[in-house]
């Protein structure tokens, strides 16, 4: 596993983010083992106690589960994948119209700029 | 509020002046255990002189320090493992050589742990130290530190001159050695770069003063900013 990360925002919150994407896209698929944190440790080259607080928030989120002396797996929970898809949806389309407010452009304007955006994309089209 | 048990080093207007300088002026610092903490600042803010403090290797002009629990000295130098940033290796020694040599000082030296730090920091026993480059000298200095079992690891800017790929190697060496059950580490260094993901708390030294002190994840939350950014606007 390889999060890239900027460490301009909490380091823990990043590796949290990065498991609840693969596990939103299907990269990570319920009950799979992820590393230990030593592991993960190392290969992020991150101390190793900002990792355990990752994999502690985690377990409270009842993303993962830790197994005393297995090691830690991603919930069996199918339902949880949808639910990771949606907020990663939500978020995308907030950070989206936030932006836009931001530059200034109202709702019919946005709607249209995407209408536009879609067309140029598609050759011409609105699939 | 934090037990005072729970602090690995307790620091309470620490001063030291050397001819014609401050070096320290009235530290105040608590430092918990099972935690790597960053002592940042810029050359002459008197990071190596509060390090020595620590140690014994300096002496004082006031203030009270308490190194788990026990005033610097014989005892405390005990729990210490530390890498001063001069090189101190003998150079017609072996690699081989300065580790069995550093072992007979110290009764908590691990052999095993030694040997596997020279496989993962690629050097050779029979290699000459004379003949190290300037970052394979580093990295036998690092493994001089971690070899030993001690509660309390200190390294004096062990990133400071080397080449990026050395650098690499003893970060990611600090991150697989350090127990974070049984020990604290405190790591100075004036340029923050890309090793800030190494520190759980970090301390911004500024001319012998505590600018600021706290946990790395908190500061950037705070600032919206990484360590090192946050790092350069205080140091312009």
């Amino acid at each position: 596993m390889k999060i890239d990360f900027s460490t301009s925002f909490p380091i823990y919150l990043q590796i949290i983010n990065g498991f609840k994407r693969k596990a939103a896209v299907g990269e990570l698929v319920p009950g799979q083992k992820i590393p230990s944190q030593r592991e993960l440790a190392a290969e992020l080259k991150v101390n190793v106690n900002t990792v355990q607080r990752a994999y502690r928030e985690m377990e409270n989120l009842g993303l993962v589960r830790t197994l005393r002396g297995q090691g830690t797996y991603m919930t069996e929970d199918e339902s949880l994948v949808g639910q990771l898809r949606t907020e990663m949806l939500k978020n995308v389309v907030n950070d989206f119209l936030a932006a836009m407010a931001a530059l200034g452009y109202g709702d019919e304007d946005i709607l249209e700029l995407v209408r536009t955006g879609m067309r140029q994309k598609n050759g011409g089209e609105v699939r | 509020m934090m037990n005072y048990a729970d602090q690995a080093v307790f620091v309470e207007g620490l001063r030291k002046r050397y001819p014609g300088a401050e070096a320290l002026r009235g530290i105040n610092l608590q430092l918990e255990r099972g935690q790597i903490w960053g002592l940042l600042g810029p050359n002459g803010s008197g990071k190596s002189t509060f390090l020595k403090c620590l140690v014994g290797l300096a002496q004082p002009d006031g203030g009270l320090i308490k190194i788990y629990n026990q005033e610097p000295g014989r005892q405390a130098r005990k729990l210490i493992a530390f890498m001063p940033e001069l090189d101190h290796l003998y150079r017609w020694m072996t690699v081989q050589g300065t580790l069995d040599f550093t072992a007979g000082f110290y009764q908590d030296w691990q052999a095993g742990r030694a040997e596997e730090l020279l496989d993962f920091m690629r050097l050779k026993g029979e290699q000459k130290v004379g003949a190290l480059s300037r970052g394979m000298r580093a990295r036998l200095k690092l493994i001089l530190a971690l070899a030993r079992k001690a509660p309390l690891i200190l390294l004096d800017e062990p990133f400071s001159g080397i080449d990026p790929s050395s650098r690499e190697r003893i970060v990611e060496g600090i991150i697989r050695q350090f127990k974070s059950e049984e020990q604290t580490m405190i790591i100075s260094t004036h340029a923050v770069g890309s090793t800030e993901q190494l520190f759980d708390g970090v301390i911004f030294l500024d001319q012998g003063e505590v600018y600021l002190q706290g946990n790395a994840e908190d500061l950037r939350t705070e600032h919206g900013q990484s360590i090192n950014d946050i790092f350069k606007e205080v140091f312009v």
